[in-house]
């Protein structure tokens, strides 16, 4: 049976009814159309739903909608500011760090997590921070040097 | 300075931003009005004949649309290669592999289709399965396809030159076996796909692939439609490696359930049905015998292969093929001799993947010409320069070497790598190793026979000038294509990318063979920038008309028309463009150049739509024998790797500390999708090493269809790349370019196998190098 939740997304609260077995990453995408949070696996394995919840990085597809309830989301969508794109998203896009895109959304959100966390990472901070982030394209290395540019 | 003003640079990707904010639309994205949702009953058993088949139950469910079986579907075959099409949408008499597919449901929601595959009964009889090589060709052993005795799938034998005279001329003769493991693609987004079958009989699939041209020709074969009422589009691609490249089931399945239902259906693959479906690397069993001179000068090579093919054939007849043909080059080799078997077997179908067919060839063989080097006391990198083609040469199999900058690779690396002052000298337990590969820029023939065009372009210009229009049906992946031609289309016709928009992977937009192969940039790059050039011929006829200038002495660079010689009076055109353009507030001053914007619009008062086209097709290549046409390619690039790394003689655990890669691309378009490719083919190349492998159990399930027991590389494992490209003016090539995403992966794994032994003293000849493999390798050496 439903039950009505509330959160904030990217800023903007929301109620919503949601089935119990409703997972975050379904009710971001299907229910509010921030489609951006990508499905990889479904299983807490690729991380490309990563999304930050209350500060902290998670895998959507392992976290119910329930599970949300009265907590604070940010997708990729919430990035960007009346400024344009945050600064990771800027990077990784000169610097080579998308292919084809799809890991990109948790890879950004992931990297981000970190930087709000420690400013300053090292490369081997930087390696661990994104590690549960799966990207098959890239081999990293340009992912690792787009979050270097960024850091303080 | 680059002689360029677009291609040869860094330019950011077009599609990036939308990438980096969650814009682009990848297919699960998707939705459309009365959309349904479509899920398929496959098969729990590896090799069962079906005695019956009975969806009334499920037909029943409320929220069920549809539910089909190879009754509603049809026994059309299809496959990939037209002389092996040995798949039905849905298996009929029996099952050849758990997973094989039995029917297809629509419902109206996922929930609903997914318990209407619970109420499906199926009838089997289980038959004996077979599981390996070995199993599969045993007498007596039970076959898939009654039409291939001893499940030989496809077997090639081949001999250029006479190896066994060769062999008696020669002071040493090694043989070493190989064997790799069955690898999965595991790109992050699973396949899925929309069809939707319209009022106007037109079937539209919008679908997760390389190859929209062949996707439609096998539905139009399989689902009877004429080509002309079928259109696949293709959005954004979560990456395919190969495995993305041929009709899949759900394909298959949701247009006929569309058709049958009058709805649009979707379906998705889930991360297990990805191992299942998704066709990927073959396990090959390699034996190599390679002779050779005292001097280290290269005789022969007699090599015998065995694939592991799964039940139907996919892309293996040229999988197998090629797993031959590709070690014609890059070394001088006078004579090879190559006996390949494909082995049909009880377990989900091998394909493609990025390198197809030679990279666990190129594995076994670069390992042994290590071996070699050290019994003649040669260094491993003096032996290959000794043997090394150069640009011109062609192989015992008839392979074109029009450029190969593959010693500029080999002293590159060998610099970049400080090997002289490591090679030998590195304490025990590190290791350096290096290896050499090369690989074809596009199949030199289509899969299915054709004169076919296998690239075509449209350019048209906005009709109030200044910006380029490129459609293309050729398919972003991920690898960078659409930015390639976006700056090939600028570079030729003169103008700043920003003035390029693109639109391609929509079989509407003309042909193109799609993303395999490394094809795209050399083949649909020529025809991007012959309609580009076309283009501006025609702007620049108008011009030629309107000031009486002969178009050879005006040119179009950087967005404005060069007058070779004296500069004309053009203010006339000028006041025709302003006049158009009142209360514009850019128009052009006085004193500026004529633009591209300002002629193109000029062009199109003269003219009408401004529309240029493009085409490729590559020259007949290749010999006459049978086989001839796998491995022919219009242009070849390679590379050469030198790896460093730490193997811990407690656990056998390898640590991979530094790649150095370098490789000829030809004249890079892109330079940092260039090195893109170059790293992750390398992290691929890492992953199959060392840990990657499908496994089985002894019912034929894979035991780790998913991304925590199936390991790929995460950052953590991936060392610092260093990317060393090396650019060969390929005179096949447009602007002189050629590939970087499969070639980059050859020399990857036999560099590693290289540094091990350099490391511990150990020749392994069986992947991946998991940590046990070396343990145990390192306790059996112990033990003497």
């Amino acid at each position: 049976m439903k039950k009505l939740i509330s959160l904030t997304v990217n800023g903007k609260s929301y109620q919503i009814a949601t089935e119990p077995n409703q997972t975050l990453a379904d009710l971001l995408r299907y229910e509010l159309g921030l489609f951006g949070t990508k499905k990889g696996c479904e299983m807490g394995d690729c991380g490309s739903c990563t999304v930050i919840m209350d500060g902290k990085p998670v895998n959507s597809c392992l976290v119910l909608a329930m599970q949300a309830n009265r907590r604070s989301i940010t997708t990729i969508e919430g990035l960007e500011s009346e400024k344009g794109l945050h600064p990771l998203q800027q990077a990784f896009a000169e610097k080579g760090a998308i292919q084809c895109g799809f890991c990109s959304s948790g890879m950004i959100l992931s990297a981000k997590h970190l930087l709000d966390k420690n400013p300053k990472p090292n490369e081997a901070e930087i390696r661990s921070a994104i590690s549960g982030n799966l990207c098959r394209c890239t081999g990293y290395q340009k992912i690792v040097e787009a979050v270097k540019g960024v850091r303080g | 300075m680059s002689q360029y003003d677009v291609i040869n640079s860094r330019a950011t990707r077009i599609d990036s931003q939308d990438k980096a904010t969650g814009r682009a639309v990848f297919i699960d994205d998707m939705k459309m009005p009365g959309m349904l949702y479509g899920a398929i009953l496959q098969s729990p058993l590896a090799h069962a004949e079906i005695l019956s088949i009975d969806t009334s139950a499920a037909k029943k469910l409320p929220g069920v649309k549809a539910a089909v079986t190879s009754q509603e579907a049809g026994l059309i075959k299809y496959g990939v290669s037209p002389a092996r099409y040995d798949e039905t949408i849905f298996c009929y008499d029996k099952v050849r592999h758990v997973g094989d597919n039995i029917a297809a449901v629509a419902a109206t929601d996922l929930e609903t289709a997914m318990a209407a595959l619970s109420l499906i009964k199926v009838e089997y009889r289980e038959m004996p399965a077979v599981f390996t090589v070995e199993e599969a060709m045993s007498d007596g052993a039970p076959i898939l396809h009654e039409e291939y005795p001893r499940n030989i799938c496809a077997e090639v034998h081949q001999e250029f030159g006479d190896v066994e005279t060769a062999f008696k001329e020669c002071d040493l003769i090694k043989t070493t076996s190989f064997v790799n493991k069955r690898q999965d693609a595991a790109f992050i987004e699973p396949q899925g796909c929309i069809a939707d079958y319209d009022l106007s009989g037109t079937l539209t699939l919008y679908s997760s692939t390389q190859v929209p041209h062949y996707v439609q020709r096998t539905l139009a074969m399989v689902l009877k439609l004429p080509v002309g009422k079928v259109r696949v589009v293709k959005p954004y691609v979560g990456a395919g490696f190969g495995i993305k490249a041929a009709a899949n089931h759900i394909e298959l399945a949701a247009c006929l359930l569309s058709m049958k239902t009058g709805r649009p259906v979707k379906m998705n693959f889930d991360r297990e049905q990805v191992f299942l479906h998704g066709r990927a690397r073959h396990q090959f069993f390699h034996t190599m015998t390679t002779g050779v001179k005292k001097d280290g000068t290269l005789m022969a090579l007699k090599h015998e292969c065995y694939l592991n093919g799964g039940a139907y054939s996919s892309f293996g007849i040229a999988t197998v093929y090629y797993a031959g043909s590709l070690l014609g080059g890059p070394y001088r080799l006078p004579n090879m001799k190559y006996d390949g078997y494909r082995i049909y077997t009880n377990l989900p179908a091998c394909g493609a993947q990025r390198g197809h067919g030679g990279v666990a060839a190129r594995a076994c063989w670069e390992q042994q010409l290590d071996m070699i080097a050290e019994e003649l006391g040669m260094d491993p990198i003096d032996l290959r320069l000794k043997n090394m083609m150069v640009a011109g040469d062609v192989t015992c199999n008839d392979l074109n070497m029009s450029s190969l900058g593959m010693k500029e690779c080999i002293e590159a690396v060998k610099e970049g790598s400080d090997w002289k002052n490591k090679k030998g000298r590195l304490p025990k337990g590190k290791g350096i190793g290096m290896a050499c590969g090369f690989f074809v820029s596009g199949a030199g023939y289509p899969i299915y026979r054709s004169d076919t065009y296998h690239g075509t372009a449209v350019i048209k210009l906005t009709e109030d000038g200044g910006t380029a229009l490129v459609y293309t049906a050729s398919a972003e992946i991920g690898q960078g294509s659409d930015t390639a031609f976006a700056m090939i289309a600028a570079e030729a016709l003169g103008i700043p990318l920003e003035c390029v928009r693109l639109e391609s992977g929509d079989t509407d937009f003309g042909v193109d063979l799609g993303a395999y192969s490394s094809r795209q940039t050399l083949m649909t790059g020529h025809a991007v920038k012959e309609a580009a050039e076309s283009v501006k011929l025609q702007v620049l006829e108008v011009l030629s008309r309107e000031l009486k200038i002969p178009v050879y002495d005006m040119d179009i660079k950087k967005g404005v028309i060069v007058f070779k010689k004296e500069k004309p009076d053009f203010s006339g055109l000028r006041t025709r463009y302003i006049k158009e353009h009142r209360g514009w507030t850019d128009n052009p001053a006085p004193e500026e150049d004529l633009s591209f914007r300002e002629a193109s619009r000029i062009a199109y008062l003269a003219k009408g739509s401004i529309v240029g086209t493009g085409k490729y097709k590559p020259p007949e290549l290749g010999g006459k024998f049978k086989g001839a046409t796998v491995g022919t390619s219009p242009a070849y690039g390679c590379s050469a790797q030198v790896v460093e790394l730490s193997v811990d003689m407690e656990t056998g655990q390898i640590a991979i500390e530094k790649m150095t890669d370098a490789h000829d691309c030809g004249r890079a378009i892109n330079r940092t999708s260039v090195e893109g490719q170059m790293e992750g083919s390398v992290s691929m190349g890492i992953g199959e090493a060392l840990y990657e492998e499908v496994k089985f159990d002894d019912k034929g399930r894979v035991i780790n269809a998913d991304l925590a027991e199936y390991k790929i590389p995460t950052a953590l494992d991936m060392p610092h790349v260093e990317t060393i490209i090396v650019e060969s003016n390929e005179p096949n090539g447009p602007f002189g370019a050629k590939e970087v995403g499969e070639g980059a992966i050859m020399p990857t794994i036999p560099a590693i196998l290289n540094a091990v032994y350099d490391a511990v003293g150990l020749r392994i000849f069986e992947l991946p190098l998991t940590s046990e493999r070396v343990w145990t390798a390192m306790k059996i050496r112990a033990k003497g």
